[in-house]
């Protein structure tokens, strides 16, 4: 874990590259628990590569956004986090990402655990087409954490709450999932998540297909999961970034351009690209 | 002010134009025309030639269970009706005489077919001698003959005798062909098709057996026949003509269209679903079984249908495993011998005599109902479940 010196706010104008050469010394003490880290990742497919290099840290009960123009390897670095890249054939990945210290590709490693702690949340809405209690109900009933009716009622219930849903699906658990709102349903997906009770959410541009209004109600949300959850975001809108996320890491072609708070990183960028990038000029 | 956009009708250019669109117009309706007069005429054809089968003449006779009856059933017959009343009505005299001697030296009326040829007659398609003629149409005349509904179509087996002949052995038949070959080819080949769809790596093994399966699909259906002989009936020796080796030789021609039906059916639903499922957690078994198959399922169905239908109305890999077969019988097991409808309609159409003609034609019609039914099922199915992303 000494590399996981590199994405925190310590002064100096070297490179991000650079500062994962600092030494464990300069971390900043305030450096909050970090959940999780990708060092030195390489992924390919096939014979491209698509990663190089990665190093992050992402901090408990924090929001890391990745940012960073279409086809930089931020959604392909996301799916690193909980292994979804293990269902594309020819993808090789070297390199590893540790889970509080333990590492999530190690041979050893159960996927299908894995998926508990580390819960996803997709683009485009998919919630089953089953009922939304069965959306929420089903994975726990599938892993054993809850068997009773009245402990599949209770975890609905809180599910639905802390993805502020609630008040809005209360009275029709049984509609199909797939007719509620596009909002409605990024909610449930959230909902449908939080219900394994998972450490880590990762999201891949939650809010992408929603309209302006349903983004506004996702961001709060992600915002009150901060508290309780670590939360990785993949996000193509820079203002929804600097909204929910306390870290940003900057991904271009491949690379982390730049990694850091994300105030300093879109008021004082350190990198020519990452200036270009936020202030519009390519992406 | 000058007009700009009415000049059309002056400009070649424009005009060229709109006379191709009318004469591509023109002639894909009447392509449409033809084949939609195609169809009519085959329909109007067959019904016309088929619809008399479902009615069959009958008359009044008093059988008269005498001592000559009792040897040859004919004798039973008043004398001057033998040329009018089916042979086939009073066979069994001898054997109920037997069963039950109370009824030697007794007589009772009813109703019974009359001898196909005065069938014929009477529905315009065949020809009597004057003598004959005269005589049925006076007992016509007295309400002696009289047309109803041909039941016994229905509810027997082939004969010799073409008043007697009805389609149900073959329909059984068909039935019992059709359950094999469902319990045959529906696991077998959605299996196949899982595997293939939802677990099978994407590399050349499983490429060639890809291409290999839709190759199938286009092979003869002959080919099947003579495989199912050699593999069926000469190694595992199955009954030959039974409904165990049809419905087997069938599932094999079925096995290629339910696989590829059904990996359509799998690969139709959306990987946002499967991404979905397995960031829940779930093994790939438990993202096909509680998420794809279900939604599947419809199309899965439907295709089984349409494949199902398909070997129904197959004939020639049946012929090469004996199945055309002269079955008077229903058969009760599937180890029996039994044929199928379109092999009993085969049969009827090489018969020479007119009477069969429009069995063969009312056999056709039972079958193509079966038929569409069966597809507008497989319709039904497909829109009631249909399900859009």
């Amino acid at each position: 874990m000494e590399t996981e010196v590199k994405n925190t706010t310590s002064a100096g104008a070297a490179t991000m590259a650079q500062k994962v050469e600092t030494l464990p010394s300069e971390r900043q003490t305030a450096t909050p628990e970090v959940k999780m880290s990708a060092s030195d990742l390489n992924l390919w497919y096939g014979d491209t590569q698509a990663l190089h290099d990665i190093n992050l840290d992402m901090y408990a009960r924090e929001v890391t956004a990745l940012i960073g123009p279409s086809g930089c390897g931020k959604s392909t670095f996301l799916r690193c986090l909980n292994r979804m890249n293990d269902l594309i054939p020819q993808v090789h990945i070297k390199g590893n990402v540790m889970l509080e210290g333990e590492d999530i590709y190690d041979p050893s490693v159960d996927v299908v655990q894995l998926r508990t702690f580390v819960g996803m949340v997709f683009q485009k809405p998919n919630p089953f087409p089953k009922s939304i209690y069965e959306n929420i109900a089903y994975a726990p009933r599938l892993h054993g954490t809850g068997t009773s009716r009245s402990e599949l009622d209770d975890l609905v219930e809180s599910s639905l709450k802390r993805a502020g849903l609630w008040n809005e699906v209360a009275d029709r658990l049984d509609t199909p999932g797939t007719e509620l709102s596009g909002g409605q349903q990024q909610r449930l997906c959230i909902a449908r998540a939080i219900a394994v009770n998972p450490e880590v959410i990762l999201m891949d541009e939650p809010a992408s297909a929603l309209d302006p209004l349903a983004t506004a109600t996702v961001e709060e949300l992600i915002h009150e999961l901060k508290d309780n959850y670590t939360i990785v975001i993949v996000t193509h809108n820079l203002q929804q970034a600097a909204r929910v996320a306390g870290y940003t890491a900057f991904f271009h072609m491949g690379r982390i351009v730049e990694v850091n708070d994300t105030d300093t990183l879109f008021t004082n960028p350190k990198e020519q690209r990452t200036e270009d990038y936020i202030t519009g000029r390519f992406g | 002010m000058q007009r700009r956009l009415t000049g059309s009708a002056n400009d070649p250019l424009i005009r060229a134009r709109y006379r191709r669109e009318s004469r591509f117009k023109a002639y894909s309706i009447t392509a449409l025309f033809v084949a939609f007069a195609i169809i009519v005429a085959f329909f109007t054809d067959i019904i016309s030639q088929g619809y008399s089968a479902f009615w069959r003449a009958e008359i009044e006779v008093t059988l008269d269970y005498n001592e000559r009856a009792e040897r040859i059933g004919r004798f039973a017959i008043p004398e001057d009706l033998r040329e009018i009343v089916s042979r086939g009505a009073v066979r069994s005299i001898p054997l109920q005489i037997r069963n039950n001697p109370a009824l030697a030296g007794t007589s009772r009326t009813e109703w019974v077919p009359v001898y196909s040829r005065i069938d014929q007659y009477l529905k315009g398609k065949e020809e009597l001698p004057p003598a004959l003629v005269r005589q049925v149409d006076e007992l016509k005349a007295a309400g002696v003959i009289r047309t109803t509904f041909n039941w016994a179509f229905f509810t027997s087996g082939d004969s010799k005798l073409p008043e007697l002949a009805g389609i149900f052995s073959a329909a059984v038949g068909s039935l019992l062909v059709l359950a094999v070959t469902l319990v045959f080819a529906f696991p077998i080949g959605v299996m196949s098709a899982i595997y293939l769809e939802e677990f099978a790596p994407d590399n050349k093994l499983t490429q060639a057996i890809e291409v290999n399966i839709n190759n199938l699909a286009a092979v003869p259906s002959i080919i099947f026949g003579l495989l199912g002989l050699a593999v069926f009936i000469n190694t595992f020796g199955v009954p030959r003509s039974s409904a165990l080796v049809g419905g087997l030789t069938l599932g094999l021609m079925t096995l290629p269209i339910i696989i590829i039906s059904t990996r359509a059916a799998l690969r139709a639903v959306p990987d946002p679903i499967r991404l979905g499922a397995f960031a829940m957690g779930c093994s790939r078994w438990q993202v096909v079984r509680d998420h794809v198959l279900p939604l599947s399922l419809p199309g899965i169905l439907t295709g089984t249908i349409i494949g199902l239908a398909q070997a129904m109305g197959e004939t020639a890999p049946l012929i090469i495993v004996g199945m055309i077969a002269y079955i008077p019988e229903a058969p009760t097991s599937i180890f029996e011998s039994a044929t199928v409808l379109p092999a009993q309609v085969f049969t009827w159409a090489s018969e020479p005599r007119k009477a069969f003609v429009e069995k063969t034609a009312a056999g056709i019609i039972v079958l193509l109902a079966i038929l569409l039914t069966l597809n507008a099922t497989a319709v039904f199915l497909r829109r009631k479940f249909e399900r859009r992303w």
